[in-house]
Order: C-alpha cells, then sequence, then structure tokens
C-alpha cells in the first residue's frame, strides 16, 4: 500500500535534470543579456541617486520646513504639520536621520515608478474585461510570490545594489496602484459617462475630465497603499543592499541588538505614519467638493 | 439661435442579448417579448418604432418603467446602438454614422439632460455648464460668458461657484438644464429629467421650460412616467408598452379617444378639465352664444366663466373670429368622459 501514502512524483533524475536545465538557461540567460539590462535600468540608478543625494546632501533644518510646508500644503492641519516635525526631530536625535533620509528617498522613488507604471496599466485593465483577466492572476503572484524568490532573478541580472532593491520594492507595492485605478475607473457613475458621451467627449476627454478625476479618491488610496507596503518591503530591500533604515535592522537581528531594532523600526514606523496622514489628507482635501451643505 | 430641425425615426428595433441580430425578423413576423425571453433569453427593448418629431415641438415620448422609453430616447444620440432600424436628422441616418460624425453631431446637434442630473461633482457650477462647449474647444472667456448667461437665466445667478453636491436636487437640474442650452444645440433629449424632483419643484421646472421654449424653439424629446407631466408639456405624446407604440398623437386625442383599454385606464384619472381644450371639443359655430372664450382655453376656465356669466353656451375664438360653440352640456360631458358610462 505504499503507492498510497507516497505521493507518485516525477523520478528524482528528471526532476534534477528539469531544474538544472532552467537554472543553466537563466545564468546563460544572465551572460548574454546582463549587461544589456543592467543599462536598460541604468536610468533608475540615476534616479535613486540623485534623490538620495539630494536629501542626504540637503541640510536638515531645510528638510524639517519643506516636509511642514508639504504637511501644511495638503492637510491644511497644524496638528499634521507639529505631528511630521516631532517624528523627524524625534527620528534626528536619536542618530538615525541618515539613514532615514535614504529610506525616504527610495520610498519616494519606488512610489513614483509604481505610480508611472500602475496608472495607465490601472486604466488599460478598466477598458477590458480580457485585460483584467490577464493582469489579475500576474497581480495576484506579485503579491504572494514570497520576495525573496523574485529577489534571486533580480539579483542574479543586477547584482547587489539599490536598483535590484528598487525592483523588488516596486514588484511587491506595484499592485494596489494597479487594482485600485481599475476598481476606480470601473466604479464612475454610469450615467455621468453617458453625459461625457452625450456631449461629444473624445475618449481621451472622457478619460481626463471625467474617469481619472471620478476615480480619483480610489486612486489616492491605491497610491497610499503603495507607499505603505514600500516601507514594509525597506528590511527586506537591505539583505540585498538598499541602504537605509533597514540594514540596522538586519543588523539587529542577526546580533540579537534589541534596543537597535526597535529604535529602527519605530523609525519606519513613524515615517509609515508622515507619509499616510499627509497623502490621506490631501486626498480628502482633493474632494472638499463632496462635503454637501445641502440635504 | 440655430433653426429648428426634426427626428423622423423608422422601423426601429432593439433586442438585447449575445446576437441580436439574428432576431429582428422572428420579431418582425410577431414573435412576443415572453416568447423571445423564455425560448431565446433575448430581451425586446423596442419594436418597430416609428416616430416622426417636426421642428421646434415638444414630443413626449411617455410609458411605466421598463417600457423602454428611456432605451429609445439613447437612440436619438446613439448611446444605444440600435438592432435594425433609422433615426434620420437633416437628412442624415444617425445609426450609420462614423465615430468622428457622430461626436460632431452629438457636439453641435443634440444636447441632453438626465434623470439624476450627471453633473461632474468635482466641477463647479460655471464649469460644469460650460462642459459642452469646452469638449467642443471654445476658448474659456467665451464658454464662460455662453454659459453664465444660460445659468442666470435658469435662475441660479450667484451659485456659479458651487459645486454640485452643495445643491439641492432643483437646482442641480437647473445646473444640467443650463449645461444642455449652453451648448445650443437645436435638439433637446431629456430623459426623466425631473422624475427625481418632489412635485412643486417639477411644476416649477416645467414652467422653466415652456418659458424657455417660447424663445429657443427647440426640438425637445421629453421621457416622463409622469401623466400630468406629459400632458402639460406636450405637443405631441407617443404613449410606449413593452417596447411597442401603442398610440401618439396630442394630449387631446389621448385623453378623448385612447386606442385600447390600457391607455383609457392610463388616463382615467386626469383632471380632464385642465387637460382639455375648448378648441377639442366645441361644436360648429351658431353665431348665438354672445360670451366668448379662446379655443385654447381649459375646459375647467369654459366652465368657470358659464358660471360666472351664467349662460348655457360660449362663442368659441381664435384670434377674434368664431370658430364655434360650447354648449353647457357639451362641456359637461367631455368633463366627466367615459367613466360615467362605465358606471352606469
Amino acid at each position: 500500500m505504499s503507492w498510497l501514502t507516497s505521493f507518485p512524483q516525477i523520478n528524482d533524475g528528471t526532476l534534477r535534470d528539469l531544474k538544472k536545465v532552467i537554472d543553466e538557461g537563466f545564468r546563460n540567460f544572465t551572460r548574454s543579456y546582463g549587461d544589456l539590462i543592467e543599462g536598460f535600468f541604468s536610468p533608475l540608478q540615476h534616479l535613486l541617486s540623485w534623490s538620495e543625494k539630494l536629501l542626504t546632501s540637503t541640510p536638515w533644518p531645510i528638510i524639517l520646513l519643506v516636509v511642514a510646508a508639504l504637511a501644511w500644503g495638503a492637510s491644511r492641519n497644524i496638528r499634521i504639520v507639529i505631528g511630521s516635525v516631532v517624528t523627524l526631530v524625534l527620528i534626528g536625535m536619536f542618530g538615525m536621520w541618515t539613514d532615514t533620509m535614504k529610506t525616504v528617498s527610495m520610498i519616494l522613488a519606488s512610489t513614483l515608478l509604481s505610480i508611472l507604471i500602475g496608472l495607465p496599466l490601472g486604466i488599460l485593465m478598466s477598458r477590458s474585461q480580457r485585460m483584467q483577466s490577464a493582469l489579475n492572476p500576474v497581480l495576484d503572484v506579485m503579491q504572494t510570490m514570497p520576495s525573496f524568490v523574485y529577489l534571486i532573478p533580480v539579483v542574479m541580472l543586477l547584482g547587489i545594489g539599490r536598483v535590484p532593491g528598487l525592483i523588488a520594492v516596486v514588484i511587491y507595492a506595484l499592485p494596489p496602484m494597479i487594482r485600485l485605478t481599475n476598481l476606480g475607473i470601473r466604479q464612475v457613475d454610469n450615467e455621468v459617462l453617458e453625459a461625457a458621451d452625450a456631449f461629444g467627449s473624445s475618449r481621451w476627454q472622457k478619460l481626463i475630465k471625467a474617469e481619472l478625476p471620478l476615480a480619483l479618491p480610489t486612486i489616492m488610496a491605491g497610491i497610499n497603499q503603495t507607499i505603505m507596503m514600500a516601507l514594509a518591503m525597506v528590511v527586506i530591500a537591505s539583505m540585498i543592499g538598499v541602504q537605509g533604515l533597514g540594514q540596522p535592522v538586519l543588523k539587529a537581528i542577526s546580533n540579537q541588538y534589541f534596543t537597535l531594532g526597535l529604535f529602527n523600526g519605530f523609525a519606519i514606523v513613524g515615517i509609515a505614519i508622515l507619509f499616510d496622514r499627509i497623502s490621506q489628507s490631501w486626498g480628502k482635501r482633493l474632494q472638499k467638493h463632496r462635503e454637501a451643505s445641502h440635504g | 439661435m440655430a433653426d429648428p430641425i426634426g427626428i423622423e425615426i423608422r422601423d426601429l428595433y432593439k433586442i438585447f442579448g449575445p446576437n441580436p441580430a439574428q432576431y429582428v425578423d422572428a420579431v418582425r413576423r410577431g414573435m412576443t417579448k415572453g416568447e423571445l425571453q423564455s425560448k431565446h433569453h433575448h430581451v425586446l427593448g423596442l419594436r418597430d418604432i416609428n416616430i416622426s418629431i417636426p421642428p421646434g415641438s415638444i414630443q413626449v415620448i411617455m410609458g411605466l418603467s421598463g417600457s423602454g422609453k428611456s432605451t429609445l430616447i439613447r437612440h436619438i444620440n446613439r448611446l444605444i446602438e440600435p438592432t435594425a432600424g433609422e433615426i434620420v436628422i437633416e437628412g442624415q441616418n444617425v445609426v450609420e454614422m462614423s465615430p468622428q460624425a457622430l461626436r460632431e453631431f452629438r457636439r453641435h446637434k443634440t444636447a441632453m439632460v438626465f434623470q439624476k442630473f450627471a453633473l461632474l461633482p468635482h466641477r463647479t457650477v460655471l464649469d460644469n455648464a460650460a462642459y459642452g462647449l469646452e469638449v467642443q474647444g471654445v476658448a474659456e472667456a467665451e464658454r464662460y460668458r455662453t454659459a453664465m448667461r444660460w445659468i442666470e437665466r435658469v435662475g441660479l445667478k450667484g451659485f456659479e461657484k458651487n459645486y454640485p453636491s452643495q445643491l439641492s436636487g432643483g437646482m442641480q437640474q437647473r445646473v444640467g438644464l443650463a449645461r444642455a442650452l449652453a451648448n445650443d444645440a437645436p435638439i433637446l433629449l431629456m430623459d426623466e429629467a425631473y422624475s427625481a424632483l418632489d412635485p412643486l419643484i417639477r411644476y416649477d421646472m416645467q414652467t422653466v421650460l415652456l418659458d424657455l421654449q417660447k424663445e429657443v424653439r427647440k426640438t425637445i424629446v421629453f421621457i416622463t412616467h409622469d401623466l400630468d407631466e406629459a400632458l402639460r408639456i406636450g405637443d405631441r405624446i407617443a404613449l410606449l408598452r413593452d417596447g411597442s407604440v401603442i398610440q401618439q398623437g396630442s394630449a387631446q386625442d389621448i385623453v378623448l379617444r385612447p386606442a385600447d383599454d390600457y391607455v383609457a385606464n392610463f388616463v382615467q384619472h386626469v383632471d380632464r378639465g385642465r387637460v382639455l381644450k375648448v378648441g377639442a371639443v366645441m361644436l360648429p359655430p351658431n353665431g348665438a352664444a354672445t360670451v366668448a372664450i379662446a379655443a385654447d382655453a381649459t375646459l375647467a376656465d369654459a366652465l368657470h366663466l358659464m358660471a360666472t356669466h351664467q349662460v348655457q353656451g360660449l362663442r368659441v375664438e381664435e384670434a377674434g373670429r368664431e370658430v364655434g360653440h360650447l354648449p353647457f352640456q357639451t362641456a359637461i360631458d367631455a368633463y366627466t368622459g367615459p367613466s360615467d358610462k362605465a358606471a352606469a
């Protein structure tokens, strides 16, 4: 009865050969196209170096002022402004200023990239049922595949550094942007779209003047989710050489430095809350017209 | 102001489902809505619609929900594609227009008002009213000037910087009306435009429309399920049931000569005194009566006039000339209608 208790599997030899063929195939691919692909991603390298340099070399009082101004501009809420400034001041006092700036620059770059890729894909997805059925499983894989698994080919192709880290973060943080853009556009009131059509809008006019503005609250929620997920990847990205708050955490894990881990962990939480409050209140302010002052 | 243009709807059929073209012939040969649905799982939207709408008139299309009236009005600017038939406007068949031609047609020939207003919530009243002109590519200063004129005309001056959510339903529909009128299109499509408003506001908006129509003389297609509304504003009325036109004619025709029991049932609770015009029920002139009344006065006015002057008949005049006379008995008979005989 042993055939019932042990699952009938492909025999070991075949399985070994299969793995070998795939591994070797990918290695050959890496060898012949690695440079080309690295060249293709080099603009990202420049973007990342530039934004990191900008944030780390700007004097800290200016950064504090800019953050305060952004918080005020986005929320018009003095409590959010004070909260943001206090968070950053505490981070700085505990000696994590430079690491935090590196992480923030990484998050900004990956969010920007996610929006640039996710918005058009989300729009395409909302346009056709076929596109939706094709993209959905891909997004499922992106969200559930353990990140270490796709770190392997990324590192094989691009080595260790900021760009592979950025790609890993974007793979993980992109799905909510695409999904929520798609959802937001699909939820737009059909009668408003009919009105846009009835007045002779072109497809582009309809998208720009009706669909995107009406989908904006959902799209903003997508951006917010993307930022949060990018922050969640900070520690994992540090394993392939991304500098910032993740590296001290990694060090703390391997050496059991409890306090070091705790401080850096709180710094990540702090900037997560800061990003979240600023982006959410900005999203709300964009929707000011929805506040009905009339029954 | 653009000259009014007419609309010819000919042999229009609409079947909903995956394979509509396949069943048009069967429906033409008389397959019923129920049969189509149970046997072939297709829904019959419209059957053999023929309506000819003269330039500058108000055509009401009325029916209960599910009768196909909203489907019908969406064929005129082709928001819905017909399964068969044609819609001819200025010698052009809308059904055969290319996407570009259709867009131009929608921009310049038609404007639409929607039941739930369908305003853009992120735009101010002014930007909503200017939407049609913006899509046409009219310069900002000019489109704001035109939009502002119509905002004032529909009574919303001072609200142009507000957002739709800050306005009541009636005011929002005024914005919808201003948006449609700002386009200066000769055809105005109104899809249950007033159904979402409460009765007093609805009456108010009907008055706004009738007043405007005296000025702008558009060809208006007005959808409603409210008979009183239909009788009040329609020059001509088409009654729709299960996707077919069961009667069309003037308000007088429909009240005085209902085509079948369904229509008769529909009109039986109408206030005939306010709907029927003296001209529609009068007898030939006899030169006897002394008190005069206009032919387009209502029956209620006529009875009131007889009562105040204590006379048994009226002289009916049109432009100062006698065109008929109205005895008291005729007026009363028309007023009470056939429901008398039904009761007897």
